[in-house]
């Protein structure tokens, strides 16, 4: 035990940069999972992840069955959606997003029969013993994403893997974020189903040779630890490896350097250095679909905050409003804000009618007082951002800089590899709102690149356009021509007759 | 005394040559700024800037006569590569900067084809006596068709905001102190 | 407008790490003040009052909302270590111009918080010694409280409005200015034995010499100082680096002519260079953000302190090495940026130390 702190806090010292200790808040830590017995109505989004949104397959008032694929991948990194339960579409809507803006986004409204009817995905009497492609298939089938938060298709991240060959497969269940414990209370409660999921993953990645296999969990939850060294005792290639609790520890290029000491160079992949890293939720998800032939269609999530009546971990199905699970939580207050995700870089939902998708991890519905909402004073250059940025930027500098609307220098010091983790927004004294100011740094200059494209695009129609009329005037003129020579030549002959 | 007052004088009569000769045979020729100015517009002479033409305002904008935030259907891109051009830093996310599209009232199109002729990116499409519609990704917001539309039911109204293209706002400032 | 992440926010407020500094400085403060007597506490008030009442006026003048502002400590931490740099015993007009000018002029001329290029303190303590020299160098040699000789609270406000009766008889040169007299007096002077018999390190370590309240007790102000670092209120780069830089300096001339430069402990501990470098160098809104740029920061001012006292022509040089620096904080601030993650220190990504491959 002592060898593993000393080890954990060299590693800190030289392997770690930036990072803060917001206050835990992990009371619903000690609260087992329950489950929310899904509602009349469920609301599933078309795009639930990274890539194309994926095209339904279904008309309204159609019958469909729990299991069933609703809508399918389309194009080279997309997901199928699946119906997690039975019952028929009430309709294919625009229904407002989980996003901050509660932008609508193509819904498929799906009206719940009560009976749970089942169709289930084929299942292989060995799946850990599948060729790799097989495998992929199947987390392809099952509509996989990346249950951490940022929902890159499992099945596109393993073909990554294999291309790549991934000599490490980390499986992160650090959950830096305060208030979020679903990924450890699953680690407590089924870690066996967890472990048979990354075994199944590190076979998938079987192309010369099965990779070594790291599971990271912050060293707060001593429960977790446990239950997964055990539930992996004696397997050879594999490892948990208690990491220092702080956020953003679980910020994936951030955990791979503290694991292994790979820096992952700017603009490339963390499969360009040997390593993949998948979340536990998504090891979960994977074992149900290869043993139990399940598609994902739930997902455990956290509900915390001051305003909920009764906070705890809850398996939800996907599709469920936020508004009713909050209902079934219960409000004691009203909430100054509702979160989707932690507090750190979740996103605040402006219309509570929005669904659980893929990708949440936790609902908040917190009061003014965890807010800690303060008025915006002077920077004082105290540097206590570039003391917490993981990436080493400075914020202070770039916020200076986006203030006077100078972008491009603000990109030429480093504003794109801002990962927007927000330590630099949480230790600022003076409540300068750095990561707004980044993200709308970032989005303007997605939006000129947008602008300068469509720019190219607009002038090559003026000029085709010019063609065009060019052509034709041409052409009248050349037919005009013609017809003046044809009749001089009649008139000609006409004469000479 | 009258050394120093010598001496100074001297000191003044060449340094002052000097500049002058410098300023003749160092002297920094103007560059041809006005055609890569022209380049970077859209080039649709549609006159929203109040110029008659792309090449006028292009004028005007080397003289620093004009903002550089003058072309509406020139949009982020065109401010961008002036911004870079000429020095100066581009506004980020003023709310004028929308970009502006058109758009057809299909009640009211009576289908004569006046807008699709005038269009210079052919972005109208629409058979004679047909309702027409303005395909979004090749209209810049020119007006040319706003003006000659004999039933005014072409508009020009900000680009519908989707998910796709949201972006964060800048920040509200907070009351210095 | 739309709310944004993150949604929560960390303890710390301006008004936190002004109180912090404050508290680090009360135990040299009050030490100096039981060494000096009320004469001194008069003028830290005074000082501290007159900054207030500057600061707000400016806020008015400038439109700013006042109440916050003025609350959150950081005019009266401006005027503390202005008094703190002070002869002890100073009229009050010092102590009132040199806060008006340090806030009017030192900060909110340059915008206000956050904006100011030179530490206004700092800035202050020039003005006043450039326009006031006799004022600025008459030292008393320590009359702690209620001792025989200290003068007793009514004869205090005598001496701060100006009345200044027994002064000659209790004046002392501070030891850095009687080392400089006597050396530029007389170039073959033997320093060693002069600094042998003025030079008492414990005195200077625990406060005992003459001088301004900041140059008495090293001892409190490094325990002042490392309880910030502690904090984490400063970090420890420029502390150390200003302090090697003189102490390396101080050392290697030392050994190579030891008849005309003093030792180490002389530079470190006395005049008020534990001070400069704990609490007067680390001015977060003057000095730069990067660590590496800071430990350049912290060590040009060593050099420059080191240099001035040695060569220059005044005896301290803390003040001016830091002015000086902060002029040179925004170059250091362009040219000095932390490396990025997965980039090398020019920016390019690094490049990629295969372990797999496609």
């Amino acid at each position: 035990m002592s060898t593993v702190s000393l080890k954990m806090a060299v590693q800190s010292l030289l392997r770690t940069r930036g990072g803060v200790h917001p206050p835990e808040c992990k009371d619903t830590a000690a609260m087992p999972i329950q489950t929310i017995p899904t509602p009349t109505r469920l609301y599933l989004p078309l795009k639930q992840h990274i890539g194309a949104s994926a095209k339904p397959d279904v008309v309204p008032l159609q019958l469909i069955r729990k299991g069933q694929i609703l809508a399918h991948s389309q194009g080279s990194v997309s997901a199928h959606v699946h119906a997690p339960c039975s019952g028929h579409i009430a309709d294919i809507v625009e229904h407002p997003a989980p996003h901050p803006s509660g932008l609508p986004m193509p819904t498929l409204e799906i009206e719940n029969d009560g009976r749970d009817d089942m169709d289930e995905m084929p299942v292989a009497k060995h799946p850990h013993m599948l060729e790799p492609e097989d495998i992929v298939a199947r987390v392809q089938a099952a509509g996989i994403v990346g249950l951490g938060g940022a929902t890159f298709p499992s099945a596109v991240k393993m073909n990554l893997g294999q291309r790549k060959i991934v000599d490490t497969l980390v499986i992160n269940g650090c959950e830096c974020e305060p208030y979020l414990t679903c990924d450890d209370r699953l680690m407590q409660e089924r870690p066996a189903a967890i472990a048979d999921g990354i075994r199944i993953m590190a076979q998938a990645l079987n192309i010369v040779g099965v990779p070594d296999v790291i599971i990271a969990i912050e060293n707060n939850t001593p429960a977790a630890i446990a239950a997964m060294r055990e539930a992996t005792a004696g397997w050879r290639h594999v490892e948990v490896a208690p990491v220092p609790t702080q956020y953003p520890m679980g910020a994936e290029k951030q955990l791979v350097r503290f694991l292994t000491g790979r820096e992952v160079p700017a603009t490339k992949l963390l499969a360009d250095v040997g390593v993949l890293v998948q979340n536990v939720g998504t090891a979960y998800a994977v074992h149900q679909a290869l043993r139990d032939g399940l598609p994902l269609t739930h997902r455990i999530i956290t509900v915390a905050g001051d305003a909920v009546e009764r906070p705890g971990n809850y398996e939800v199905p996907i599709g469920m409003r936020v508004s009713d699970v909050l209902a079934h939580c219960g409000l004691r207050v009203d909430p100054a804000r509702v979160v989707m995700g932690g507090p750190m870089m979740g996103n605040a939902l402006s219309n509570p009618n929005a669904p659980v998708v893929k990708g949440t991890s936790g609902i908040l519905a917190l009061s003014a007082d965890e807010l800690k909402s303060a008025a915006e004073r002077p920077c004082i250059r105290c540097a206590a951002c570039v003391d917490a940025c993981p990436m080493g930027l400075l914020p202070v500098t770039m916020a200076t800089l986006l203030k006077s609307d100078k972008l491009d220098e603000a990109m030429g010091i480093g504003l794109s590899d801002c990962i927007s983790c927000a330590a630099c927004s949480y230790a600022c004294p003076s409540n300068i709102p750095l990561v707004h100011y980044f993200n709308f740094g970032k989005g303007e200059f997605v939006a000129r690149r947008e602008a300068k494209r469509k720019d190219e695009e607009i002038r090559r129609l003026i000029e085709e356009h010019r063609t065009r009329v060019a052509t034709v005037e041409r052409e009248k003129a050349e037919a005009a021509a013609k017809r003046k020579a044809a009749m001089e030549k009649q008139k000609a002959e006409k004469e000479a007759a | 005394m009258i050394a120093t007052i010598l001496t100074m004088a001297a000191m003044g009569l060449i340094l002052g040559l000097f500049l002058g000769i410098s300023a003749h045979y160092l002297k920094v020729e103007a560059e041809p700024i006005v055609e890569e100015i022209t380049a970077m517009l859209p080039g649709s002479n549609c006159g929203q800037c109040g110029f008659p033409g792309c090449t006028q305002a292009a004028a005007a904008i080397a003289n620093r006569e004009a903002p550089i935030t003058l072309c509406p259907p020139g949009g982020k891109g065109v401010i961008d590569s002036l911004a870079t051009r000429l020095g100066i830093d581009a506004p980020i996310g003023t709310a004028e900067m929308m970009p502006m599209l058109a758009y057809v009232r299909e009640e009211t199109c009576i289908g004569c084809t006046r807008c699709s002729k005038v269009c210079p990116t052919d972005a109208i499409v629409g058979a004679p006596k047909q309702i027409h519609a303005v395909i979004n990704g090749a209209c810049n917001g020119c007006r040319l068709c706003v003006d000659v539309c004999p039933t005014e039911c072409l508009q020009l109204l900000p680009e519908t905001i989707s998910l796709d293209n949201w972006r964060w706002q800048r920040p509200a400032v907070a009351a210095a102190a | 407008m739309l709310a944004s992440a993150p949604h929560t926010s960390g303890p710390r407020s301006v008004g936190f790490i002004m109180a912090m500094v404050m508290l680090a400085l009360v135990p040299g403060t009050l030490l100096g003040i039981q060494q000096f007597g009320w004469p001194a506490l008069n003028l830290l008030v005074l000082t501290a009052v007159i900054a207030l009442i500057t600061e707000a006026a400016c806020l008015i003048i400038s439109g700013k909302p006042v109440r916050i502002a003025v609350m959150d400590g950081s005019a009266v931490l401006t005027a503390w270590l202005l008094a703190l740099s002070l002869p002890p015993w100073a009229p009050w007009w010092i102590g009132v111009v040199g806060a008006v000018f340090a806030i009017a002029i030192g900060k909110h001329l340059f915008g206000g918080l956050g904006q100011n290029v030179f530490n206004p303190a700092m800035l202050a303590r020039t003005v006043l010694l450039i326009s006031f020299p006799v004022e600025m160098t008459s030292w008393i040699s320590p009359q702690p409280l209620f001792s025989a000789h200290a003068p007793g609270f009514m004869h205090s406000l005598a001496i701060t409005a100006g009345l200044n009766h027994h002064l000659d008889a209790l004046s002392s040169a501070s030891l850095l200015g009687h080392v400089k007299t006597t050396m530029s007096i007389d170039g073959h002077a033997p320093l060693p034995a002069i600094i042998a018999g003025s030079f008492h390190p414990l005195a200077s370590f625990m406060g005992t010499t003459a001088g301004s309240l900041g140059e008495t007790s090293a001892l409190l102000f490094i325990a002042g100082g490392l309880f910030l670092i502690y904090l984490r209120i400063i970090s420890w780069h420029i502390p150390a680096a200003m302090l090697a830089a003189v102490g390396l300096l101080a050392w290697g001339t030392h050994m190579a002519d030891p008849l005309h430069f003093a030792p180490p402990l002389f530079h470190l501990l006395n005049g008020g260079l534990m001070l400069g470098a704990f609490f007067i160098a680390t001015d977060p809104v003057t000095s730069p953000v990067s660590n590496k740029g800071k430990l350049i920061f912290g060590a040009g001012c060593g050099v420059i302190v080191f240099i001035i006292r040695q060569w220059g022509g005044y005896p301290e040089g803390v003040a001016f090495a830091v002015l000086l620096m902060n002029a040179a904080t925004p170059l250091i601030d362009h040219y000095i940026r932390p490396r990025i993650f997965g980039r090398t220190l020019s920016g390019d990504p690094l490049a990629v130390a295969k372990k797999g491959s496609e």
